[in-house]
């Protein structure tokens, strides 16, 4: 029993930031239909910026949360300026190729500057972990939960009750009518995918000091932000909140249970099992963002 | 012309073991070739379904997977106390096992992920070919997992009479890749131009207009992916052949890539498109590994796959062959532009 309340709380933490990454992934995909490959590059780069900040430049560790959700922000409004709105009007294919492209030359690029060795950043939080009964967390993962609660609260904030997440909103239900009403849409484009890759930067940022930091390291979690928006239903924030946490509780019952070897595969059963039995993802209301 | 070209192409093709002696490029070439079939076998999906599987190497991978162990030998625990013994099989025996597992392998696939379209269908495939991975990795009895399969026998030829001709050298090798190449493309030709290939088109192009007309739209797209999974299949075998030491490795996401990188640059839908792309972005890391440290080379790479993107969206050949097509239709006014592929003959 104790072992599966340990799992529970693993849950919640893993489950805070892979809800971050299917928001980002699910906005951008649900809003602009792109298949977007850098996202996990984005997840790496903000794991990365955390270790500049703590590591290299010796500043506070609070301080580098906020500092990769900016570099997230400019390098995802960089990629859909130079990448994306040249191609608007492509079929999907192509825009995944490019998408593709850019994710190959930035992980090398990654590879280049930092080098294979895994990477790990000192935390301020003690090293003692916080006992509640028959289970444990450590105070790092619990304050990975709360910045990941905290930025889940204001994504949902900036989508349901800002002009910005109305104009958004209206661009995912038609943008053709959203731009005869005004909406700039190219400008809706670019803030959709600089709000998505600030979020998978925040993951990274928050996820890299529990793990280690290596330029890979983003790959898998671009897959499991895939099965995340799968389940949630395109475009479904709610939906990809809910689905982070069961990826989440897979993940844990799958490698507590089962065998930690194929603890990676339960994102990908859940992705074949969802789209042959449920196509629409597991909460499809009517699609629209929010 | 086309005939003409096609002819000399294969003749160069088939010369090159005679002048080019460098053991490095001549192994590249080798290599190039096993990923140029798997190419061609992915643009009879991507070029002319219109379906992106992103998965491909999955099938890559069982061919290759499949056909070590035939030749290997196994001997495994079943759940029940069943054991699971196989004595080694000649290499040739693996060959064909592995294209007829890895066509059984697209059936199911494609029965399942053909209920989806779109990104869902390439992040179903996706999935796939990682599930396989993961299996490849953790099912240590069967695969080694990361200790991977070695001394994986080369291929031998049965020659009546005369025993059996081992193929150990490269110039072997290169022939029999060659070969092997040769009969996939003109199978990928002779399938796009008879009655199935129209209907594989027509449903690229409308599929609800292709199911009006009465086309089967799932069976044409299951047949293609069986057809396709198995040519895969027949790449890995000769790939585990050749290279004799097999790991999960092979299943890596980067691997499938470069299969879609040679078939949209050379041209998707062309059936020399995955030919020209595949030597293109085979060799070029050979051209670029003097010039270039390896991490500078791959994102090269990435960069010369966006610029082709941008610049020759429709691909290299596609792109040469309209030119031409324009410079001819100039000279002689108001002759019909020949479309490119329509060399061969439409089946009675």
């Amino acid at each position: 029993m104790s072992e599966f309340l340990q799992h529970l709380i693993n849950m919640l933490v893993l489950g805070g930031t892979y809800a971050l990454l299917g928001i980002g992934l699910t906005l951008i995909f649900g809003i602009m239909n792109v298949v977007n490959f850098t996202h996990g590059v984005l997840y790496t780069f903000g794991a990365y910026i955390m270790f500049i900040v703590v590591q290299q430049l010796g500043l506070n560790f609070f301080l580098a949360l906020p500092v990769a959700v900016l570099a997230g922000w400019l390098l995802g409004a960089a990629i859909e300026l130079t990448l994306l709105r040249p191609l608007r009007g492509s079929d999907i294919d192509t825009t995944m190729l490019v998408m593709i492209g850019a994710w190959i030359a930035m992980q090398s690029g990654t590879l280049w500057i930092w080098g294979g060795v895994a990477k790990s950043v000192t935390t301020p939080f003690p090293e003692a972990p916080l006992v509640l009964g028959p289970v444990s967390v450590s105070w790092l993962r619990l304050f990975v939960l709360a910045a990941a609660a905290m930025l889940i609260l204001v994504t949902y904030l900036l989508i349901n009750k800002t002009s910005l997440g109305r104009a958004m909103r209206a661009t995912f239900q038609d943008h053709d009518t959203a731009s005869l009403m005004g909406v700039n849409v190219d400008m809706i484009y670019t803030s959709t995918f600089a709000i998505g890759s600030s979020l998978a930067a925040a993951a990274g940022a928050l996820l890299g000091p529990v793990y280690v930091i290596f330029p890979q390291m983003g790959d898998l979690a671009a897959v499991k932000a895939f099965a995340i928006v799968i389940l949630g239903g395109l475009g479904n924030i709610t939906g990809a909140v809910i689905g982070g946490f069961i990826l989440a509780l897979a993940e844990e019952l799958g490698a507590g249970y089962v065998s930690s070897g194929y603890r990676d595969a339960m994102g990908f059963l859940i992705i074949i099992a969802v789209l042959i039995f449920k196509p629409t993802g597991l909460f499809a209301r009517a699609e629209r963002v929010g | 012309m086309k005939a003409i070209i096609t002819i000399l192409a294969v003749a160069a093709l088939a010369s090159v073991p005679l002048w080019l002696r460098d053991p490095y490029l001549l192994n590249a070439l080798i290599t190039t070739g096993i990923f140029v079939i798997g190419a061609m076998s992915l643009n009879l999906l991507l070029g002319f379904t219109g379906q992106l599987s992103l998965g491909h190497i999955a099938f890559f991978g069982i061919g290759a997977y499949v056909s070590a162990l035939t030749s290997l030998g196994f001997d495994i625990g079943l759940p029940g106390d069943i054991r699971l013994v196989h004595a080694p099989w000649p290499p040739i025996a693996g060959f064909v096992l592995a294209i007829l597992v890895a066509g059984l392998c697209g059936y199911f696939v494609g029965l399942l992920s053909f209920r989806v379209r779109g990104a869902y269908f390439v992040i179903v495939t996706i999935s796939f070919a990682e599930v396989v991975r993961l299996v490849a990795l953790n099912w240590v009895e069967l695969t080694q997992g990361p200790l991977a399969l070695t001394n994986i026998p080369s291929i031998a030829l049965p020659l009546p009479g005369f025993g059996e001709l081992m193929l150990r050298t490269k110039m072997q090798n290169y022939y029999l890749v060659l070969v092997v190449a040769l009969t996939a493309y003109l199978l990928i030709a002779r399938l796009v131009h008879s009655h199935f290939g129209r209907a594989m088109r027509g449903l690229m192009e409308n599929e609800t207009l292709a199911v009006s007309v009465g086309i089967d739209v799932t069976r044409t797209l299951t047949i293609a992916a069986v057809i396709s999974a198995a040519i895969a299949g027949a790449a890995g075998s000769l790939y585990a052949h050749y290279i004799r030491i097999i790991d999960p490795e092979v299943f890596a996401f980067i691997n499938t890539v470069t299969m879609v990188i040679m078939v949209i640059s050379g041209g998707k839908g062309s059936l020399a498109g995955p030919v020209v792309g595949g030597l293109i972005f085979g060799l070029l890391p050979v051209a670029l590994r003097p010039v270039m440290a390896p991490e500078a080379q791959w994102i090269a790479y990435g960069g010369v796959l966006m610029a082709i993107l941008f610049v020759l969206p429709r691909g290299i050949v596609p792109s040469l062959a309209l030119r031409f097509a324009r410079r001819r239709s100039g000279k002689t006014a108001l002759a019909p532009v020949a479309l490119p592929e329509t060399g061969v003959k439409e089946p009675a």
